[in-house]
C-alpha cells in the first residue's frame, strides 16, 4: 500500500511537469492554431541555461532559474517572429513542418554547442524530504516543489487570463483573430505574449525536470515534450484546465505502468492511451467541439 | 408533388436561433430564389439542406424521400448539389479534374484497375473525359480544361463550381450567391447560363442572391428570410413589392 | 481528341520518372561491372532504393493526401520485422526467390494493415492529429519489438515479453526474435536489382493512383474537404486508402532494409523519430506533392553526406535550416512578393518590354 502511495505521488509530480509543459502547447494551439513542435526543445535550452549558470557562472539556483526563464522567453518570441509569423496564412502542414525544423535546429545547435555527452544536473531544490508513516513513504523536496509550483502556475495563469486585459485579449484572439483585430486587439503582440509565457513555463519545467531526473543532453526535452503534447490532447487541446488534468493523469499512468506492468513498455502504454482517447473522445477530456465555418 | 419540401426547419448555435420554423416548397423545374438581408440565415439553410449542419428540428424531403439529418455525401447521392458563397474549388487540380471529381459517384472502377491500368480504367476514364468535356463546353470552359482551377479568372471559377455541382447529376441545384463579385456584364451572362442549365438539364434550382436584378430577372418564386424566419413568400414580383420586405431590406 | 492528350500527358510524366530510374540503374550497373565504384558507393546502392521508396511513399501521405506522418519509420519497422521473421522461419525450407517475394508481400501487407488500424481512429479527426499519433505509433512499435522474444522448437512457437529464458523452450530451440538484440541471420536477399524493381513498382503504384479516380478523390479532399463532401466523396474511405497504401509501401522499404543486413534491431537511429524526419526532409526538398522530386532529392541527400563526410556534424543542422527555409520561401507573403518580382519569367518579360520600347 505504501509503495502504491509513493508511485502515485511520484506520478503526480511527473504529471505536474507534463502539465506545465502542456500549458505551453495548449496556449499556443489555442491562439495560433498551430502545434509548436519546438516547445519540447525550449525545455532543453532552459535546462542548459540553468546548468551553465550554476556550473560555469556559479550563480545561486534562484538566479539560475531566472536566467533560464529570461533566455527561454526571448527564444520563444524570436522563434515565433522568425519562423512562424511569416506563415500565418500558410496551410497548417507548412507550419507543422517548420515547427519540426525549429525543433531539429535547436537540438542540433545544442549538440554542437554542448556535445552529445550527458551532463549531470545538480538539483536546484534544497528542501528536506517529508517522511510519512513509519518512514516507508518519503516525499522528496523536488516532488514537493514540483507539485506546488504546478498548482501555483495554474492558479496564476487562470487568474491572469480571467482578470487582466492581456488575458482577455488572448481569449479574443483564440476565438476569432480577425474580429479581435477589428476590435483593436494587438494580435501580433498577443501572439508574442503567448509564446513568451509558454516558453517561460518551459524553462521552469526544464529546471524541475532536470532536478528530478538529473541527466541533461540535447534530446532531454524531446520525449517529455511529446508526452506533454499527448497530455494536452488528452485533456483537450486549447483548454488550460485540460492541460492540468491531462498532464497529471498522464504522469500517473506512466508511473503506474512502470511500476506494475513493464518499465520498457511504459511509453508504449502512454501512447496507446492517447490513441484510445482519440478514438472515444476526439476532443479530449475537457475539450470543446470546434465547428468549421462553411 | 413538390421536389423539395421543407417543414418547420430550425437550428440553434449556442443561444442563437439561426433558423426557425423555415418552410419551403419547390416544384420540379422551378427557378427559386432565397433572399434576405445579411445574416438572415440563408447560407445556414443551405448548410442544413446539404447536411453540413444537422437540424435541431424539422423535416426535409427530397422527391418524397426523407433526408433530414443525413450525411452530406448521402444527400448529394440523393440528388442535391451546391456551390459555395466563398468559392471552394479543388485549386491544385485542373479544371477538367474538378469536374471529374464531380463525376466520381457516377463512374466507377476499382482502385486496382486504376493502379495497374487495367482495361476498365481506360474505358471508364474515356467516358468520364467525354462527359466532363461536354459539361465544360456548356460553361465555355472547354478551352481551359488543362488549366489549374486556381489560375482561372474569378467569374470562370464561379462557373466551374456550377459545372462541378452539375456533374454529380443532381435533381436540385443550390447556388449560393452565384453573382457575388461579378460585374454587370458577367452577371447578365450568368443569368443566361442559369436559365440555360435549367432548360438544358431540366434542372430545379434554388439560389441565394443579393443582386436584385438577377433575382427579379430569373427567379419565378421567392422566399424572404429575416432573422432566421420566413418573412414572405410567393411570386417574385409580388414579394419584391411587399412593404414588409422593402422595410426589411432598407431598414427604417 | 482532348481527352487523348490528357491521358498521354499523365502517362508521359510517369514514363519519364520511371525511365529516369531505369537509366540510372543501367548506368550504375555498368559502373559496377567496370569496377568503377568504390565499395562504399556499392554499399549505398540498396539504401538509395530504400530511401527513395520511403520518400515516395511518404509523399503520398504528405503531398497527395495533405496529412503529416511522423512515424513513417514505424511502418518501415513493421515491414522489416515481419518480413525478416518470415524469411528466418523459412530460411532452410524455401528457395530464395519465392521466399523473398512472399516476404515482400507479407512485409508490405503488415505495414499497410497497421496503417489502416492507425488511420481508422485518427483520419476521421480534423487537425494535426495524424502527425502526433503516427509519431506515437513509431515509438510504440519500437518499444514493443525491443521487449519481444519469439523462439521456435519442436513443440512450435514460444513467446515472451520478458526475456529469452522465460520462453521455456526445449534445449534445441532457436531464438528468432531476441528482444533488443533483434533478429539475427536474416537471409541477405536484397540487392540493387530488386531494389530498383521495387522502386519502379512503388513509382508506378503511386503515380497511377494519383492519375486515377481514387487519386483525384484524395487530392480533392486535400484541396477542399467540404467541397469534396458536397460532391459525394467519402472522406474517411479515401483518406484511409491513401494512408494504408503509403504505409504499405514504407513496409516494402523496410523489407528491403531488413534483407540487406545480417542483424536487424529496432533502434532510434534506424526506426526512430529521426529517421521519419530525415525522410520528411527528402520529401520537402524534392517538393511536396512532387513524386519525381522525392526520388531525386533522396538520391542527392543520401549521396551528398557520404561524399562530404567533413560536413557530417552539421548535416542535421543543415536539414533543419532547409526545412524552415523551404517553408518560409514557399509560403511567406514577403517571399512570394520577392519571387514574383524576381521570377525568371518576369525578368524575361521585362527585358523584351525594354527591347520593344
Amino acid at each position: 500500500m505504501s509503495s502504491f502511495f509513493s508511485y502515485l505521488i511520484n506520478g503526480i509530480s511527473l504529471g505536474s511537469i507534463y502539465a506545465i509543459i502542456a500549458l505551453g502547447y495548449t496556449m499556443v494551439y489555442g491562439i495560433a492554431k498551430m502545434l509548436n513542435f519546438a516547445h519540447g526543445d525550449v525545455i532543453m535550452v532552459g535546462s542548459y541555461m540553468a546548468f551553465l549558470a550554476m556550473g560555469s557562472l556559479g550563480l545561486p539556483p534562484v538566479l539560475a532559474v531566472l536566467l533560464a526563464v529570461v533566455v527561454c522567453t526571448i527564444l520563444g518570441i524570436t522563434i515565433e517572429k522568425i519562423a512562424y509569423k511569416p506563415l500565418r496564412k500558410a496551410p497548417s502542414l507548412a507550419v507543422l513542418i517548420t515547427a519540426i525544423g525549429v525543433s531539429y535546429f535547436l537540438q542540433n545547435v545544442a549538440l554542437l554547442a554542448f556535445s552529445a555527452n550527458t551532463k549531470m544536473f545538480t538539483s536546484v531544490i534544497k528542501l528536506p524530504p517529508i517522511v510519512l508513516g513509519d518512514g516507508s513513504i518519503t516525499i522528496s523536496g523536488e516532488t514537493q516543489v514540483t507539485i506546488v509550483a504546478c498548482v501555483i502556475i495554474m492558479i496564476v495563469l487562470t487568474t491572469f487570463i480571467k482578470k487582466t486585459k492581456a488575458g482577455q485579449a488572448m481569449l479574443a484572439v483564440s476565438e476569432d483573430k480577425g474580429a479581435a483585430e477589428l476590435m483593436g486587439v494587438n494580435v501580433n503582440g498577443t501572439i508574442s505574449l503567448t509564446f513568451a509565457i509558454g516558453s517561460a513555463l518551459a524553462a521552469i519545467a526544464g529546471v524541475l525536470l532536470c532536478s528530478a531526473y538529473p541527466t541533461l543532453n540535447p534530446y532531454t526535452g524531446s520525449m517529455p515534450g511529446i508526452k506533454a503534447f499527448v497530455a494536452a490532447v488528452f485533456g483537450g487541446i486549447g483548454s488550460i484546465p485540460g492541460a492540468f488534468v491531462g498532464g497529471i493523469l498522464l504522469g500517473v499512468i506512466e508511473n503506474m505502468s512502470k511500476a506494475y506492468i513493464s518499465s520498457q513498455l511504459s511509453d508504449a502504454i502512454v501512447f496507446t492511451v492517447l490513441i484510445i482517447v482519440l478514438l472515444v473522445k476526439p476532443t479530449g477530456i475537457l475539450g470543446k467541439k470546434i465547428s468549421e465555418k462553411v | 408533388m413538390a421536389l423539395l419540401e421543407v417543414r418547420n426547419l430550425g437550428i440553434s448555435f449556442g443561444g442563437l436561433r439561426a433558423v426557425d420554423g423555415f418552410e419551403i416548397e419547390i416544384k420540379k423545374g422551378q427557378l427559386y430564389g432565397l433572399i434576405g438581408p445579411n445574416g438572415a440565415g440563408k447560407t445556414t439553410v443551405f448548410n442544413l439542406l446539404t447536411g453540413v449542419y444537422k437540424p435541431d428540428d424539422g423535416k426535409i424531403e427530397l422527391d418524397g424521400k426523407n433526408i433530414t439529418g443525413a450525411r452530406t455525401i448521402d444527400i448529394n447521392k440523393a440528388g442535391i448539389a451546391r456551390t459555395f458563397q466563398n468559392i471552394r474549388l479543388f485549386k491544385d487540380l485542373s479544371v477538367l479534374d474538378n469536374v471529374k471529381v464531380g463525376l466520381h459517384n457516377l463512374y466507377s472502377y476499382s482502385t486496382l484497375s486504376g493502379i495497374f491500368r487495367l482495361p476498365a480504367y481506360f474505358k471508364v476514364e474515356k467516358e468520364m473525359n467525354e462527359k466532363a468535356m461536354e459539361l465544360l463546353k456548356v460553361f465555355d470552359l472547354d478551352k481551359e480544361a488543362e488549366v489549374l482551377a486556381s489560375n482561372l479568372p474569378y467569374g470562370k471559377q464561379r462557373k466551374l463550381e456550377i459545372a462541378r455541382a452539375l456533374a454529380t447529376n443532381p435533381k436540385l441545384l443550390l447556388l449560393d450567391e452565384p453573382a457575388a463579385g461579378m460585374n454587370p456584364n458577367e452577371t447578365i451572362e450568368l443569368m443566361d447560363t442559369i436559365r440555360f442549365v435549367r432548360d438544358q438539364f431540366d434542372m430545379t434550382i434554388l439560389l441565394i442572391e443579393h443582386d436584385m436584378k438577377l433575382v427579379s430577372g430569373i427567379c419565378e418564386e421567392l422566399t424572404v428570410l429575416n432573422f432566421g424566419q420566413v418573412l414572405a413568400k410567393g411570386k417574385t414580383a409580388e414579394v419584391l413589392n411587399d412593404p414588409q420586405v422593402i422595410k426589411a431590406y432598407l431598414g427604417e | 481528341m482532348k481527352k487523348q492528350i490528357n491521358l498521354t500527358k499523365a502517362t508521359k510524366s510517369t514514363l519519364i520518372t520511371v525511365g529516369m530510374v531505369v537509366v540510372a540503374y543501367v548506368i550504375l550497373q555498368i559502373l559496377v561491372g567496370a569496377g568503377a565504384l568504390s565499395s562504399l558507393m556499392k554499399g549505398l546502392l540498396v539504401p538509395l532504393c530504400i530511401y527513395a521508396i520511403m520518400a515516395v511513399s511518404l509523399n503520398l501521405t504528405v503531398g497527395i493526401l495533405g496529412e503529416l506522418s511522423l512515424g513513417h519509420a514505424g511502418f518501415m519497422c513493421v515491414g522489416a520485422f515481419t518480413s525478416a521473421f518470415f524469411s528466418l522461419c523459412f530460411k532452410e525450407t524455401m528457395a530464395a526467390g519465392p521466399r523473398f517475394l512472399l516476404a515482400i508481400i507479407i512485409g508490405g501487407a503488415a505495414a499497410a494493415l497497421s496503417g489502416l488500424l492507425i488511420g481508422i481512429p485518427v483520419l476521421r479527426l480534423k487537425g494535426d492529429y495524424l502527425a502526433i499519433v503516427t509519431l506515437a505509433f513509431g515509438e510504440i512499435i519500437k518499444n514493443i519489438i525491443n521487449v519481444l522474444y519469439v523462439g521456435r522448437d519442436e513443440a512450435g512457437f514460444h513467446f515472451s515479453m520478458k526475456d529469452a529464458f522465460s520462453m521455456n523452450m526445449a534445449s534445441d530451440g532457436q531464438v528468432l526474435i531476441n528482444g533488443a538484440q533483434g533478429i539475427t541471420g536474416t537471409p541477405n536477399d536484397s540487392n540493387f536489382t530488386i531494389g530498383a524493381i521495387l522502386l519502379v513498382l512503388t513509382l508506378i503504384i503511386v503515380l497511377n493512383l494519383i492519375h486515377s479516380r481514387p487519386g483525384r478523390a484524395i487530392m480533392a479532399i486535400r484541396d477542399n474537404r467540404i467541397a469534396a463532401e458536397s460532391v459525394g466523396i467519402n472522406i474517411t474511405q479515401f483518406k484511409l486508402l491513401a494512408f494504408s497504401i503509403s504505409a504499405g509501401l514504407a513496409g516494402i522499404g523496410g523489407v528491403l532494409y531488413a534483407h540487406n543486413l545480417s542483424i536487424l534491431q529496432a533502434q532510434p537511429k534506424n526506426f526512430g523519430y529521426n529517421m521519419s524526419i530525415m525522410i520528411l526532409v527528402y520529401v520537402v526538398l524534392g517538393g511536396i506533392g512532387n513524386i519525381r522530386g522525392s526520388v531525386i532529392a533522396s538520391v542527392i541527400l543520401v549521396l551528398l553526406p557520404e561524399l562530404m563526410r567533413q560536413l557530417n556534424d552539421y548535416r542535421m543542422l543543415i536539414y533543419s535550416v532547409v526545412l524552415i527555409g523551404m517553408m518560409i520561401f514557399n509560403w511567406s507573403p514577403k517571399a512570394k512578393e520577392f519571387r514574383e518580382k524576381y521570377s525568371f519569367k518576369r525578368l524575361i518579360a521585362k527585358k523584351t518590354e525594354k527591347e520593344e520600347a
